[in-house]
């Protein structure tokens, strides 16, 4: 039986909503939320790593050859990685429809 | 068998508290709550019960720790009082919705402004919708047996709720009153250890205080609803237990002289006793008056309001909490609302009292029940005696 997103009535809610199966919240894909995605112009990029350390949502990685991508699954479009690159290697660019 | 004793009430509650065994008590002293917290700390200090007494730094902590630590299976008592319950505030409903069984010891007091440390009702009024358990002590005694019967309502695996146990500030907490205190072996065969549906723990995961999305927060807040209805089951049936052991009877509402009352006074907490007093006077006077004193504020005894009140003509409620700009004191309103589908209903009326420590004495309930059997106030609801 695969298990159901939401408990479907409230007497299927979990006394105190408690959620006895670990990562569970990693299901939940935040990236629907974004209105604009960060896009990297590696040419641009120093590695720093600041769009790592800077990021809230903890969803920029370190990619081959030490250049960095977001998670789009989780990456919320906050803009912050944009706004803390100071070279200016990342766009925020708005997402289709 | 137990020991008939003259403590302080604010002392006793924290005796009771000990007697149940508390694994951590988390308490910011406030007025009239002080000697609850004072004395917790030196039975922990004591060695008396193995026991942490965590020194927070407000009341929002203290709840807050609370909350942690009987998420990891703890059984914890906090205690507070006027504004240090409306600090605790935004915790409440968090406490009810992780349905943990933390107890409360509440020294009810006025709340600001004017700053006021004396005793009315107006602090635990706000917390009315917050998912806890509430007792209302009318003296010494009751806040011993609720205490010790809160921990086993709150915990019973049916019930999962906070739970607080209502005292008058001063009226009751300063006062030394005789009190049959239970021995150890009593409360230890009345209330069994606790086992928690789940704690934190590294080797068993689970999340607790989780987000919930528009999807489940409407179900999770039934679910919470269902529980705190669902409990009055236990909590009668915890009553029972209590009454087979101790020989003291507890009810949702407790009647006095009612059986062929015309006039009734509704009140919840110490000044029962006097109103006790009056009703006594009236029947001498004959005067067919009865009162009602309401033990369980929530979840609110609906059933019970209604067998009471039947016969009875007119119904004067008194309240220690204004609404302001509301339809009356909030215990009015409760029972004004509770009645509006019942077809013999008595006229109600409503006398907001004892606000800020104000005394009510004997004669004053007298005259209320005296004015009150004409069936109408002037006003909706009247601050009685007060001065202009």
């Amino acid at each position: 039986m695969t298990e159901k997103k939401w408990p479907e009535t409230w007497q299927e809610v979990n006394p105190g909503c408690m959620v006895f199966r670990p990562g569970s919240a990693s299901e939940y894909h935040t990236g629907s939320w974004r209105a604009k995605r960060p896009i990297w112009e590696n040419e641009k990029c120093i590695k720093c790593g600041v769009c790592n350390i800077y990021c809230p949502e903890g969803c920029v990685t370190e990619v081959a050859d030490g250049f960095f991508e977001a998670n789009l699954d989780y990456c919320k479009g906050c803009g912050i990685c944009a706004h803390e690159c100071w070279p200016a290697a990342i766009k925020m660019v708005n997402e289709e429809g | 068998m137990g020991k008939r004793v003259g403590m302080e009430v604010a002392i006793a509650s924290a005796e009771a508290a000990a007697l149940c065994k508390f694994d951590v008590a988390a308490v910011y002293p406030i007025t009239p709550q002080s000697h609850v917290a004072e004395h917790l700390s030196d039975i922990v200090a004591d060695g008396r019960v193995d026991a942490s007494f965590i020194t927070v730094e407000s009341e929002h902590s203290a709840l807050s720790a609370a909350i942690g630590a009987s998420a990891t299976g703890a059984r914890v008592v906090t205690a507070t009082s006027s504004q240090g319950l409306l600090y605790m505030s935004e915790v409440m409903p968090i406490a009810s919705a992780m349905r943990l069984p933390i107890v409360m010891l509440i020294a009810n007091r006025a709340i600001s402004g004017p700053i006021n440390i004396w005793n009315d009702h107006s602090d635990i009024m706000p917390m009315r919708d917050t998912g806890w358990i509430s007792f209302f002590a009318e003296n010494g005694q009751e806040v011993v047996d609720m205490t010790i019967q809160a921990f086993k309502v709150g915990e019973d695996r049916r019930v999962m709720l906070p739970v607080n146990v209502n005292m008058d500030g001063f009226q009751l907490t300063h006062m030394v009153e005789p009190i049959i205190m239970p021995d150890q072996e009593e409360v230890d065969r009345f209330l069994p250890e606790y086992l928690p549906y789940a704690t934190l723990h590294p080797d068993r995961v689970v999340s607790m205080g989780t987000l919930g999305m528009p999807e489940i927060y409407a179900e999770a807040q039934k679910s919470k609803d269902a529980a705190i209805v669902n409990s009055k089951k236990i909590i009668l049936a915890v009553w029972k237990e209590w009454e087979k052991q101790f020989g003291r009877k507890y009810e949702p509402i407790q009647s006095y002289r009612t059986e062929d009352a015309d006039v009734a006074l509704v009140t919840m907490g110490s000044i029962g006793e006097t109103a006790e007093i009056a009703i006594d006077e009236l029947r001498k006077q004959g005067v067919k008056a009865g009162l009602l004193k309401i033990k369980l504020w929530r979840p609110f005894p609906f059933d019970e309001l209604r067998a009471a009140v039947k016969g009875i003509r007119v119904l004067a409620v008194t309240d220690r909490a204004v609404s302001f700009g509301g339809p009356g004191g909030p215990v009015f309103s409760e029972i004004r609302s509770a009645l509006y589908d019942v077809p013999k209903r008595p006229k109600i009326v409503n006398y907001i009292i004892g606000l800020g420590g104000r005394d009510v004495h004997v004669e004053d309930f007298i005259d209320m029940v005296r004015r009150a059997a004409k069936g109408k106030l002037p006003e909706p609801y009247e601050f009685y005696g007060v001065r202009g």
